[in-house]
């Protein structure tokens, strides 16, 4: 095997299995970090050695058997000074004994101690929990679950977020090093915390997609694939956790959203504003999963919260055979439950873009002049440029055109820019 | 990116699980299924009736000419699929004719998909095989 195709091998394997091993080997060492350091020492050593032998038949158990002889080596080192380890290292040889499983023969026994088929789910669980808690950092959060829920390089994410691979690396380091010092055991939180906590593993699944849809500048197709990634990550969190809305609201708004991606872009990479873009272009199979897990969302009887109220309002785009034929005062109804649940300049400003559809320009106009003084928008684009548009409809251009131009000032994006200066062309 | 998996076999790989029970296929069918849903990667999937009731419009000729049979002499490519919800096989055919692309070597292979109520409803594989159709509008 080329070594080429056999490291291809070798990455194919840990995106499918990097999860349970990591989860696996946390709950048997019951240290995340620890966990995760013999992870990547077993993964090292199978891009050493199936490019040489060949990929074993059982990847995962060999993966994990190396692990956890890593693992017995760390408890033994760490055993002279501390006599926990010692039983650890002892419990964990005994059932490496039991099994027989050798990595050098390529095949490791599918009824490994550590591979319990019953607890992958829970042991995945706790990883995402894990790797989303609240004493990290946002960034922290992204990489650790990208890493070890993900199964990504630190390569693969430094590419993703256009940072370079040291940056990553340390991000996660440090994260390990946080997690322990916090004490944070390797567990599903207990009910009282759990809302709490699913909250963040949402928002960390959230932050990526945005990352990967929101291609401000670098590849546009490695982008695309952390978009993607968040996606797995929702069905995979959906599949463990299926009895709250909040979950299936965020699958519904990243399908939905992410249903638009073939018509959002023009043939040279031009951003297509949702007024422009052709609808026979959306992926009506995502919309299908998206409005299939809204109604999932719904059917549980508890309200939508903030994921699913803006799938809702996806969904109302998704369903319009037009602009002018959607359902805009749904729409402002939705923002405005929005707005109650997680209230935000963004969301008013959004508000307003509705309500300009569904009553017209003057009375969006009301509620923009009121964001002026709004400190979350005061460096942003979004708002100048909101502004120009209605004042264009009520047939004020030269304010308008004030607007406008204040807008491309702020505006980073190159794409944008050029959007935003042909709309002050077309003022005349 | 979206790969397609299309699960292809000889006659003599079908012959060889004659002995195979239906219980027996539902599980490794269904255990496969279920480790893809545990990844996140399964979109949709679709199991094609027997080949025996396959017909093939072959567009190397005007009008097309219908034969039956999946596959012909040449290698052939499986370039993608169309679901259909049609009222009849005639139907179906009549759509294929209508497929684009015309000329030697063009062909439209029209099989039967299989739904979920042809299969034994207590089967626990089949249940959670609904239960993911119900959840993703694939019913």
């Amino acid at each position: 095997m080329a070594d080429a195709s056999g490291r291809d091998a070798v990455a194919a394997v840990w995106r499918i299995e990097s999860a349970r091993i990591v989860g696996a080997l946390a709950r048997y060492t019951g240290d995340f970090a620890l966990a995760e350091d013999l992870a990547q020492e077993a993964l090292a050593e199978a891009l050493v050695s199936w490019p040489r032998d060949g990929v074993p038949r059982e990847p995962a158990g060999w993966l994990l058997t190396v692990g956890r002889r890593r693992a017995i080596d760390a408890f033994r080192r760490r055993s002279a000074r501390d006599e926990r380890y010692a039983t650890l290292a002892h419990q964990l040889g005994e059932g490496g004994a039991a099994t027989g499983a050798d990595p050098a023969g390529g095949a490791a026994d599918p009824d490994d101690v550590l591979w319990d088929p019953d607890r992958i789910d829970d042991d995945v669980l706790a990883l995402v929990f894990t790797s989303c808690h609240p004493v990290l950092s946002r960034e922290a959060r992204v990489a650790l679950t990208l890493r070890v829920v993900g199964g990504l390089t630190s390569d693969e994410i430094a590419r993703a977020f256009l940072v370079p691979t040291a940056t990553v690396q340390a991000r996660i380091t440090r994260a390990k090093k946080t997690l322990a010092a916090a004490r944070v055991p390797f567990a599903v939180p207990p009910a009282d915390e759990r809302a709490e906590r699913l909250g963040s593993v949402l928002n960390v699944i959230y932050l990526i997609f945005t990352e990967g849809s929101t291609a401000s500048s670098g590849d546009d197709l490695i982008r695309l694939d952390l978009a993607a990634e968040a996606q797995r990550l929702a069905r995979v969190l959906a599949r463990l956790v299926d009895d709250q809305p909040d979950v299936w609201g965020l699958v519904a708004l990243l399908e939905l959203t992410a249903a638009r991606f073939p018509a959002r872009t023009g043939p040279d990479g031009e951003p297509v504003l949702l007024e422009h873009q052709d609808r026979r272009r959306w992926d009506l199979t995502a919309i299908r999963r998206g409005r299939a897990a809204l109604a999932r969302a719904e059917g549980l009887g508890r309200g939508l919260g903030a994921y699913g109220l803006q799938a809702a309002i996806a969904e109302c785009h998704a369903v319009a055979p037009s602009v002018p034929e959607t359902d805009w005062e749904r729409i402002v109804l939705l923002y405005e439950a929005l707005g109650r649940l997680a209230p935000s300049p963004v969301v008013d400003l959004n508000r307003a873009v509705a309500v300009s559809m569904a009553r017209g320009p003057a009375a969006a106009l009301a509620i923009v002049d009121e964001l002026e003084g709004s400190a979350t928008l005061a460096s942003s684009h979004l708002l100048p440029s909101v502004r120009g548009e209605l004042l264009t409809r009520l047939g004020r251009p030269d304010e308008a055109r004030r607007a406008l131009e204040l807008a491309v000032e702020r505006c980073g994006n190159e794409r944008e820019r050029a959007l935003l200066r042909r709309k002050i062309a077309d003022l005349g | 990116m979206k790969y397609m998996l299309i699960m292809r076999a000889t006659d003599e790989a079908y012959a060889s699980m004659a002995d195979v029970s239906m219980d027996e296929m539902i599980e490794l069918m269904g255990r496969f299924q279920e480790e893809m849903l545990r990844a996140g990667v399964l979109l949709a999937a679709e199991g094609l009736e027997d080949p025996a009731e396959t017909v093939v419009v072959d567009h190397g000729s005007e009008p097309p000419v219908v034969t039956d049979g999946p596959y012909g002499e040449t290698k052939e490519l499986f370039g993608g699929f169309y679901l259909l919800n049609v009222a009849s096989r005639e139907e179906a055919v009549e759509w294929a004719k209508r497929a684009p692309g015309t000329g030697p070597g063009f062909k439209t292979e029209i099989r039967r998909v299989s739904t979920i109520d042809e299969f034994p409803q207590d089967n626990p594989w089949i249940q959670k095989e609904r239960a993911w159709r119900e959840a993703t509008g694939q019913l």
